[in-house]
Protein backbone atom coordinates (compact mmCIF):
# COMPACT_ATOMS: atom_id res chain seq x y z
CA UNK A 1 0.00 0.00 0.00
CA UNK A 2 1.65 3.46 -0.79
CA UNK A 3 1.51 5.69 1.94
CA UNK A 4 0.44 8.64 -0.63
CA UNK A 5 -0.88 8.76 -3.65
CA UNK A 6 2.19 9.86 -5.45
CA UNK A 7 4.25 6.42 -4.67
CA UNK A 8 2.16 4.48 -6.80
CA UNK A 9 3.47 6.31 -9.93
CA UNK A 10 6.83 5.04 -9.80
CA UNK A 11 5.75 1.44 -10.68
CA UNK A 12 6.93 0.77 -14.62
CA UNK A 13 7.56 3.66 -17.51
CA UNK A 14 4.73 6.23 -17.06
CA UNK A 15 4.91 8.01 -20.52
CA UNK A 16 2.54 10.92 -18.63
CA UNK A 17 3.64 14.34 -20.01
CA UNK A 18 5.77 15.08 -16.75
CA UNK A 19 8.26 11.86 -17.25
CA UNK A 20 11.65 12.85 -18.91
CA UNK A 21 11.88 9.67 -20.90
CA UNK A 22 9.50 11.35 -23.35
CA UNK A 23 11.28 14.82 -24.83
CA UNK A 24 9.41 17.83 -24.83
CA UNK A 25 10.11 18.27 -28.42
CA UNK A 26 7.86 15.30 -29.23
CA UNK A 27 4.58 16.50 -28.08
CA UNK A 28 4.89 21.02 -29.34
CA UNK A 29 3.82 21.65 -32.25
CA UNK A 30 6.17 23.18 -35.23
CA UNK A 31 6.69 26.31 -35.61
CA UNK A 32 8.33 28.26 -37.70
CA UNK A 33 9.13 31.06 -34.57
CA UNK A 34 11.22 32.79 -37.23
CA UNK A 35 12.00 35.94 -38.47
CA UNK A 36 10.14 37.35 -42.03
CA UNK A 37 11.07 40.70 -43.30
CA UNK A 38 10.18 42.83 -46.67
CA UNK A 39 10.82 45.66 -47.98
CA UNK A 40 9.62 47.87 -50.93
CA UNK A 41 12.04 49.57 -54.08
CA UNK A 42 11.05 51.22 -56.68
CA UNK A 43 10.87 48.75 -58.93
CA UNK A 44 10.14 45.64 -57.02
CA UNK A 45 10.65 43.94 -53.53
CA UNK A 46 13.11 42.78 -51.71
CA UNK A 47 11.88 39.40 -49.17
CA UNK A 48 13.94 37.63 -46.57
CA UNK A 49 14.09 34.55 -44.14
CA UNK A 50 15.86 33.14 -41.54
CA UNK A 51 15.66 29.44 -42.00
CA UNK A 52 15.07 27.86 -38.62
CA UNK A 53 11.96 25.65 -37.47
CA UNK A 54 11.57 24.32 -33.82
CA UNK A 55 9.70 22.08 -32.13
CA UNK A 56 9.70 23.19 -28.54
CA UNK A 57 14.03 23.22 -27.90
CA UNK A 58 14.31 21.09 -31.31
CA UNK A 59 14.90 22.37 -34.35
CA UNK A 60 13.26 20.10 -36.94
CA UNK A 61 14.76 22.05 -40.45
CA UNK A 62 17.48 24.42 -39.88
CA UNK A 63 17.92 24.93 -43.36
CA UNK A 64 13.65 26.13 -44.22
CA UNK A 65 12.51 27.83 -47.33
CA UNK A 66 10.26 30.19 -45.27
CA UNK A 67 9.94 32.37 -48.91
CA UNK A 68 6.98 30.28 -50.88
CA UNK A 69 5.92 31.58 -54.24
CA UNK A 70 2.20 32.15 -54.84
CA UNK A 71 2.70 33.31 -58.45
CA UNK A 72 4.91 34.27 -60.41
CA UNK A 73 6.05 37.46 -59.19
CA UNK A 74 4.18 36.91 -55.85
CA UNK A 75 5.68 35.70 -53.11
CA UNK A 76 4.55 35.23 -48.82
CA UNK A 77 6.78 35.04 -45.77
CA UNK A 78 5.61 32.70 -43.38
CA UNK A 79 5.83 32.95 -39.74
CA UNK A 80 3.71 30.93 -36.85
CA UNK A 81 2.48 27.35 -37.38
CA UNK A 82 4.31 26.05 -40.19
CA UNK A 83 1.20 23.98 -40.56
CA UNK A 84 -1.08 26.44 -40.81
CA UNK A 85 0.99 28.59 -43.39
CA UNK A 86 1.56 26.17 -45.49
CA UNK A 87 -2.59 25.03 -45.72
CA UNK A 88 -2.74 28.72 -46.01
CA UNK A 89 -0.27 29.23 -49.06
CA UNK A 90 -1.36 26.15 -50.79
CA UNK A 91 -5.42 26.93 -50.58
CA UNK A 92 -4.18 30.75 -51.95
CA UNK A 93 -1.99 29.69 -54.44
CA UNK A 94 -4.44 27.69 -55.98
CA UNK A 95 -7.35 30.55 -55.75
CA UNK A 96 -5.22 32.95 -57.48
CA UNK A 97 -3.67 30.86 -60.04
CA UNK A 98 -7.67 29.93 -60.74
CA UNK A 99 -8.48 33.81 -60.82
CA UNK A 100 -5.22 34.23 -62.60
CA UNK A 101 -6.25 32.16 -65.76
CA UNK A 102 -10.06 33.71 -65.59
CA UNK A 103 -8.31 37.01 -65.96
CA UNK A 104 -5.71 35.84 -68.50
CA UNK A 105 -3.06 37.95 -67.22
CA UNK A 106 -1.18 38.50 -63.81
CA UNK A 107 -2.93 39.01 -60.39
CA UNK A 108 -2.66 41.85 -58.68
CA UNK A 109 -0.51 41.44 -55.15
CA UNK A 110 -3.29 43.13 -53.59
CA UNK A 111 -5.50 40.43 -54.75
CA UNK A 112 -3.40 37.81 -53.35
CA UNK A 113 -3.62 39.54 -50.13
CA UNK A 114 -6.94 39.84 -50.05
CA UNK A 115 -7.39 36.37 -50.51
CA UNK A 116 -4.91 35.68 -47.69
CA UNK A 117 -6.80 37.99 -45.24
CA UNK A 118 -9.87 36.28 -46.17
CA UNK A 119 -8.63 33.16 -44.77
CA UNK A 120 -6.78 34.01 -41.61
CA UNK A 121 -9.82 36.15 -40.94
CA UNK A 122 -12.43 33.50 -41.45
CA UNK A 123 -10.68 30.93 -39.34
CA UNK A 124 -8.84 33.17 -36.79
CA UNK A 125 -9.69 31.32 -34.11
CA UNK A 126 -8.30 28.44 -35.43
CA UNK A 127 -5.61 29.56 -37.00
CA UNK A 128 -1.43 31.28 -36.30
CA UNK A 129 -0.17 32.66 -39.18
CA UNK A 130 1.80 36.12 -39.26
CA UNK A 131 2.34 36.21 -43.13
CA UNK A 132 3.39 38.92 -45.55
CA UNK A 133 2.67 39.34 -49.22
CA UNK A 134 4.98 40.67 -51.80
CA UNK A 135 5.22 40.88 -55.17
CA UNK A 136 5.48 42.95 -58.04
CA UNK A 137 2.91 43.98 -61.01
CA UNK A 138 1.98 45.90 -63.55
CA UNK A 139 0.03 48.30 -62.08
CA UNK A 140 1.32 49.48 -58.54
CA UNK A 141 5.02 48.18 -59.05
CA UNK A 142 7.05 46.91 -55.85
CA UNK A 143 4.36 46.05 -53.20
CA UNK A 144 4.32 44.68 -49.70
CA UNK A 145 1.19 43.33 -47.90
CA UNK A 146 1.09 42.54 -43.99
CA UNK A 147 -1.54 39.81 -42.97
CA UNK A 148 -0.97 39.45 -39.10
CA UNK A 149 -1.90 37.30 -36.34
CA UNK A 150 -5.60 37.85 -36.58
CA UNK A 151 -6.37 38.82 -40.13
CA UNK A 152 -5.84 42.31 -40.57
CA UNK A 153 -4.44 43.89 -43.98
CA UNK A 154 -2.26 46.87 -44.31
CA UNK A 155 0.29 47.40 -46.91
CA UNK A 156 3.76 48.98 -45.41
CA UNK A 157 7.05 50.09 -47.49
CA UNK A 158 8.60 47.96 -45.23
CA UNK A 159 7.37 45.27 -42.50
CA UNK A 160 9.01 42.75 -40.63
CA UNK A 161 7.58 39.35 -38.45
CA UNK A 162 8.06 36.57 -36.55
CA UNK A 163 9.07 36.07 -32.99
CA UNK A 164 12.75 37.81 -33.82
CA UNK A 165 10.61 41.06 -35.30
CA UNK A 166 10.52 42.71 -31.71
CA UNK A 167 14.30 42.80 -31.94
CA UNK A 168 14.50 44.55 -35.25
CA UNK A 169 11.98 47.36 -34.78
CA UNK A 170 14.20 49.92 -33.89
CA UNK A 171 16.89 49.31 -36.85
CA UNK A 172 14.13 49.11 -39.49
CA UNK A 173 12.83 52.56 -38.45
CA UNK A 174 16.16 54.09 -37.96
CA UNK A 175 17.58 52.72 -41.47
CA UNK A 176 14.87 52.14 -43.48
CA UNK A 177 14.67 55.48 -45.91
CA UNK A 178 11.81 55.66 -48.32
CA UNK A 179 13.37 55.30 -52.17
CA UNK A 180 16.56 52.84 -51.48
CA UNK A 181 17.72 51.12 -54.32
CA UNK A 182 17.78 47.37 -54.93
CA UNK A 183 21.33 46.65 -53.34
CA UNK A 184 20.54 48.92 -50.56
CA UNK A 185 17.32 46.98 -49.79
CA UNK A 186 18.68 43.72 -49.89
CA UNK A 187 21.43 45.06 -47.38
CA UNK A 188 19.30 45.97 -45.10
CA UNK A 189 17.54 42.89 -45.08
CA UNK A 190 20.48 40.61 -44.65
CA UNK A 191 21.91 42.83 -41.51
CA UNK A 192 18.29 43.18 -40.22
CA UNK A 193 17.73 39.47 -40.05
CA UNK A 194 21.60 38.64 -38.64
CA UNK A 195 20.38 41.14 -35.77
CA UNK A 196 17.58 39.06 -35.49
CA UNK A 197 18.83 35.76 -35.49
CA UNK A 198 21.54 36.84 -32.67
CA UNK A 199 19.17 37.40 -30.57
CA UNK A 200 15.99 35.62 -30.95
CA UNK A 201 16.55 31.66 -30.21
CA UNK A 202 13.66 30.60 -32.43
CA UNK A 203 15.64 32.57 -35.61
CA UNK A 204 18.88 31.10 -36.93
CA UNK A 205 20.22 29.37 -39.36
CA UNK A 206 20.64 30.94 -42.78
CA UNK A 207 19.55 33.93 -44.39
CA UNK A 208 17.47 33.56 -47.23
CA UNK A 209 16.63 36.43 -49.65
CA UNK A 210 14.56 37.15 -53.11
CA UNK A 211 13.91 40.13 -55.22
CA UNK A 212 11.35 40.61 -57.23
CA UNK A 213 10.57 43.14 -59.92
CA UNK A 214 9.35 43.09 -63.91
CA UNK A 215 12.39 40.74 -65.19
CA UNK A 216 11.51 38.11 -62.57
CA UNK A 217 12.55 36.56 -59.10
CA UNK A 218 15.86 36.15 -58.14
CA UNK A 219 16.78 33.83 -55.06
CA UNK A 220 20.15 33.82 -53.29
CA UNK A 221 21.18 32.36 -49.49
CA UNK A 222 23.61 33.63 -47.44
CA UNK A 223 25.44 30.74 -45.27
CA UNK A 224 26.01 31.19 -41.54
CA UNK A 225 29.99 32.31 -41.93
CA UNK A 226 29.27 34.89 -44.71
CA UNK A 227 26.42 36.90 -42.97
CA UNK A 228 27.63 40.40 -42.05
CA UNK A 229 29.53 40.65 -38.59
CA UNK A 230 28.01 42.64 -35.24
CA UNK A 231 30.12 44.75 -33.64
CA UNK A 232 29.84 42.91 -30.13
CA UNK A 233 31.27 39.96 -31.05
CA UNK B 1 2.61 51.48 -10.62
CA UNK B 2 4.64 49.60 -12.77
CA UNK B 3 7.93 50.53 -13.79
CA UNK B 4 8.57 47.58 -16.53
CA UNK B 5 6.85 49.59 -19.37
CA UNK B 6 10.28 51.15 -19.98
CA UNK B 7 12.99 51.73 -21.69
CA UNK B 8 16.32 52.22 -20.38
CA UNK B 9 19.73 52.07 -21.38
CA UNK B 10 23.61 52.36 -20.35
CA UNK B 11 26.28 52.44 -22.63
CA UNK B 12 30.27 52.74 -21.41
CA UNK B 13 32.48 54.97 -23.74
CA UNK B 14 35.96 55.59 -23.38
CA UNK B 15 36.34 57.74 -20.33
CA UNK B 16 32.95 57.92 -19.04
CA UNK B 17 29.25 56.24 -19.35
CA UNK B 18 25.78 57.60 -20.75
CA UNK B 19 22.55 56.86 -19.18
CA UNK B 20 19.22 57.15 -20.37
CA UNK B 21 15.40 56.66 -19.94
CA UNK B 22 12.10 57.48 -21.42
CA UNK B 23 9.78 59.43 -18.53
CA UNK B 24 6.46 57.03 -18.45
CA UNK B 25 4.88 55.44 -15.83
CA UNK B 26 1.54 53.70 -16.60
CA UNK B 27 -1.03 51.82 -14.41
CA UNK B 28 -2.55 49.56 -16.66
CA UNK B 29 -3.99 51.69 -19.54
CA UNK B 30 -3.26 54.86 -17.61
CA UNK B 31 -0.43 56.64 -17.61
CA UNK B 32 0.34 58.15 -13.85
CA UNK B 33 3.33 60.42 -13.76
CA UNK B 34 4.02 61.36 -18.01
CA UNK B 35 7.77 62.66 -16.58
CA UNK B 36 8.90 60.56 -14.22
CA UNK B 37 13.09 60.69 -14.20
CA UNK B 38 14.32 56.77 -14.08
CA UNK B 39 17.41 57.62 -13.98
CA UNK B 40 18.48 57.56 -10.01
CA UNK B 41 21.53 59.11 -8.65
CA UNK B 42 23.47 56.45 -6.05
CA UNK B 43 26.77 58.62 -5.23
CA UNK B 44 28.47 61.64 -7.17
CA UNK B 45 29.57 59.31 -10.14
CA UNK B 46 27.26 56.63 -10.25
CA UNK B 47 23.65 56.70 -11.17
CA UNK B 48 21.08 53.67 -11.96
CA UNK B 49 18.44 53.30 -14.73
CA UNK B 50 15.06 51.88 -12.88
CA UNK B 51 13.05 49.68 -14.41
CA UNK B 52 9.91 46.90 -13.17
CA UNK B 53 7.92 48.10 -10.22
CA UNK B 54 8.37 51.83 -9.48
CA UNK B 55 8.13 51.16 -5.77
CA UNK B 56 10.31 48.18 -5.51
CA UNK B 57 13.52 49.78 -8.02
CA UNK B 58 12.74 52.87 -6.20
CA UNK B 59 13.47 51.51 -2.61
CA UNK B 60 16.10 49.57 -3.72
CA UNK B 61 17.83 52.58 -4.83
CA UNK B 62 17.15 54.29 -1.77
CA UNK B 63 18.83 51.93 0.27
CA UNK B 64 21.57 51.46 -2.03
CA UNK B 65 21.98 55.33 -1.76
CA UNK B 66 22.54 54.83 1.81
CA UNK B 67 24.49 52.06 2.20
CA UNK B 68 27.04 53.58 -0.54
CA UNK B 69 27.42 56.60 1.82
CA UNK B 70 28.28 54.87 4.46
CA UNK B 71 30.71 52.30 2.68
CA UNK B 72 32.16 55.63 0.94
CA UNK B 73 32.88 57.38 4.31
CA UNK B 74 34.22 54.42 5.79
CA UNK B 75 37.19 53.82 3.27
CA UNK B 76 37.05 57.74 2.86
CA UNK B 77 37.11 57.64 -0.82
CA UNK B 78 34.56 57.74 -3.80
CA UNK B 79 33.10 53.99 -4.00
CA UNK B 80 33.27 52.15 -7.32
CA UNK B 81 31.25 51.26 -9.58
CA UNK B 82 31.01 47.53 -8.91
CA UNK B 83 30.62 47.99 -5.46
CA UNK B 84 27.42 49.56 -6.18
CA UNK B 85 26.22 47.51 -8.66
CA UNK B 86 27.28 44.87 -6.00
CA UNK B 87 25.10 46.76 -2.87
CA UNK B 88 22.13 46.51 -5.49
CA UNK B 89 22.79 43.05 -7.11
CA UNK B 90 22.97 41.86 -2.99
CA UNK B 91 19.24 42.96 -2.72
CA UNK B 92 18.17 42.05 -5.91
CA UNK B 93 18.89 38.61 -5.57
CA UNK B 94 18.14 38.06 -1.54
CA UNK B 95 14.60 39.03 -2.21
CA UNK B 96 14.27 38.10 -5.86
CA UNK B 97 10.97 36.13 -5.16
CA UNK B 98 9.44 39.40 -3.55
CA UNK B 99 10.80 42.53 -5.81
CA UNK B 100 10.36 42.45 -9.50
CA UNK B 101 12.59 45.02 -10.88
CA UNK B 102 16.00 45.68 -13.02
CA UNK B 103 18.57 48.11 -12.41
CA UNK B 104 21.11 48.92 -14.72
CA UNK B 105 24.36 50.61 -12.26
CA UNK B 106 26.74 52.38 -14.53
CA UNK B 107 29.33 55.49 -13.66
CA UNK B 108 32.79 56.52 -13.26
CA UNK B 109 35.55 55.91 -11.04
CA UNK B 110 39.19 56.01 -11.05
CA UNK B 111 40.36 52.63 -11.21
CA UNK B 112 38.48 50.97 -14.16
CA UNK B 113 37.08 54.31 -15.63
CA UNK B 114 33.24 53.83 -17.04
CA UNK B 115 31.28 50.83 -16.43
CA UNK B 116 27.96 49.27 -17.02
CA UNK B 117 26.80 46.48 -14.95
CA UNK B 118 23.53 44.78 -15.02
CA UNK B 119 21.84 43.06 -12.13
CA UNK B 120 18.85 41.37 -13.59
CA UNK B 121 17.24 38.81 -11.45
CA UNK B 122 20.21 39.14 -8.97
CA UNK B 123 22.73 38.30 -11.19
CA UNK B 124 26.15 40.65 -11.86
CA UNK B 125 27.49 41.60 -15.30
CA UNK B 126 29.29 44.05 -16.45
CA UNK B 127 28.60 44.59 -20.64
CA UNK B 128 29.54 47.54 -23.13
CA UNK B 129 25.91 48.45 -23.16
CA UNK B 130 22.52 47.77 -21.23
CA UNK B 131 19.16 48.10 -22.11
CA UNK B 132 16.01 47.31 -20.23
CA UNK B 133 12.77 47.55 -19.70
CA UNK B 134 9.53 46.52 -22.03
CA UNK B 135 10.93 48.94 -24.67
CA UNK B 136 14.30 47.12 -24.97
CA UNK B 137 13.52 44.47 -27.05
CA UNK B 138 12.51 46.88 -30.06
CA UNK B 139 16.13 48.39 -30.03
CA UNK B 140 18.21 44.92 -29.48
CA UNK B 141 18.89 44.77 -32.90
CA UNK B 142 19.72 48.56 -33.47
CA UNK B 143 22.02 48.74 -30.90
CA UNK B 144 23.85 45.62 -31.64
CA UNK B 145 24.32 47.11 -35.26
CA UNK B 146 25.75 50.34 -33.82
CA UNK B 147 27.51 49.50 -30.90
CA UNK B 148 31.19 50.05 -31.26
CA UNK B 149 34.21 49.80 -28.85
CA UNK B 150 35.64 53.15 -28.03
CA UNK B 151 33.06 55.66 -29.01
CA UNK B 152 33.39 58.82 -27.85
CA UNK B 153 31.07 60.75 -25.41
CA UNK B 154 29.23 62.77 -28.09
CA UNK B 155 28.57 59.65 -30.15
CA UNK B 156 27.34 57.85 -27.05
CA UNK B 157 25.05 61.16 -26.86
CA UNK B 158 23.77 60.29 -29.90
CA UNK B 159 22.12 57.19 -28.50
CA UNK B 160 19.08 58.83 -27.33
CA UNK B 161 17.98 58.14 -30.95
CA UNK B 162 17.36 54.72 -29.44
CA UNK B 163 14.99 56.15 -26.51
CA UNK B 164 13.38 57.78 -29.57
CA UNK B 165 13.03 54.73 -31.41
CA UNK B 166 12.01 52.33 -28.49
CA UNK B 167 9.14 55.25 -27.66
CA UNK B 168 8.01 54.95 -31.01
CA UNK B 169 7.50 51.38 -31.10
CA UNK B 170 6.09 50.21 -27.29
CA UNK B 171 2.90 51.57 -25.49
CA UNK B 172 4.38 51.07 -22.88
CA UNK B 173 7.38 54.01 -22.90
CA UNK B 174 6.76 57.18 -23.89
CA UNK B 175 7.22 61.25 -22.64
CA UNK B 176 10.52 63.02 -22.27
CA UNK B 177 14.30 61.52 -22.97
CA UNK B 178 16.52 61.93 -19.84
CA UNK B 179 19.68 61.30 -20.41
CA UNK B 180 23.01 61.66 -17.63
CA UNK B 181 26.62 61.62 -18.81
CA UNK B 182 29.54 61.02 -16.52
CA UNK B 183 32.82 61.08 -16.81
CA UNK B 184 36.10 62.11 -14.84
CA UNK B 185 35.11 65.91 -14.98
CA UNK B 186 31.34 66.14 -14.71
CA UNK B 187 28.42 64.58 -14.20
CA UNK B 188 25.70 65.96 -16.55
CA UNK B 189 21.82 65.39 -16.77
CA UNK B 190 19.61 66.56 -19.70
CA UNK B 191 15.87 66.34 -20.50
CA UNK B 192 15.46 65.90 -24.47
CA UNK B 193 11.41 67.06 -24.44
CA UNK B 194 9.49 65.41 -27.04
CA UNK B 195 9.06 67.25 -29.98
CA UNK B 196 13.21 67.56 -29.59
CA UNK B 197 13.09 63.86 -30.25
CA UNK B 198 14.73 62.44 -32.82
CA UNK B 199 11.85 61.37 -35.74
CA UNK B 200 11.93 58.95 -38.29
CA UNK B 201 10.82 58.02 -41.88
CA UNK B 202 7.03 57.69 -41.24
CA UNK B 203 6.76 60.46 -39.24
Amino acid sequence: MAATASMMQSFGPNLSAQNDLVPDWTRTEVSTGTTIMAVEYDGGVVIGADSRTTTGAYIANRVTDKLTPIHDRIFCCRSGSAADTQAIADVVAYQLGFHSIELDEPPLVETAAHLFKASCYRYREELTAGILVAGWDRRRGGQVYCVPIGGMLVRQPVSVGGSGSTYIYGFMDSNYKPSMSKEQCLELTATALTLAMERDGSSGGVVRLASISEDGVERRVILGNQLPKISTH
Amino acid sequence: TDLCCTTILAIEFDGGVVLGSDSRVSAGASVVNRVMNKLSQLHDKIYCALSGSAADAQTIAEVVNYQLDVHSMEIGEDPQVRSAATLVRNISYKYKEELSAHLIVAGWDRRKGGQVYATLNGLLTRQPFAVGGSGSSYVYGFVDAEYRKGMSKEECQKFVVTLSLAMNRDGSSGGVAYLVTIDEHCTEEKVILGNDLPTFYDQ
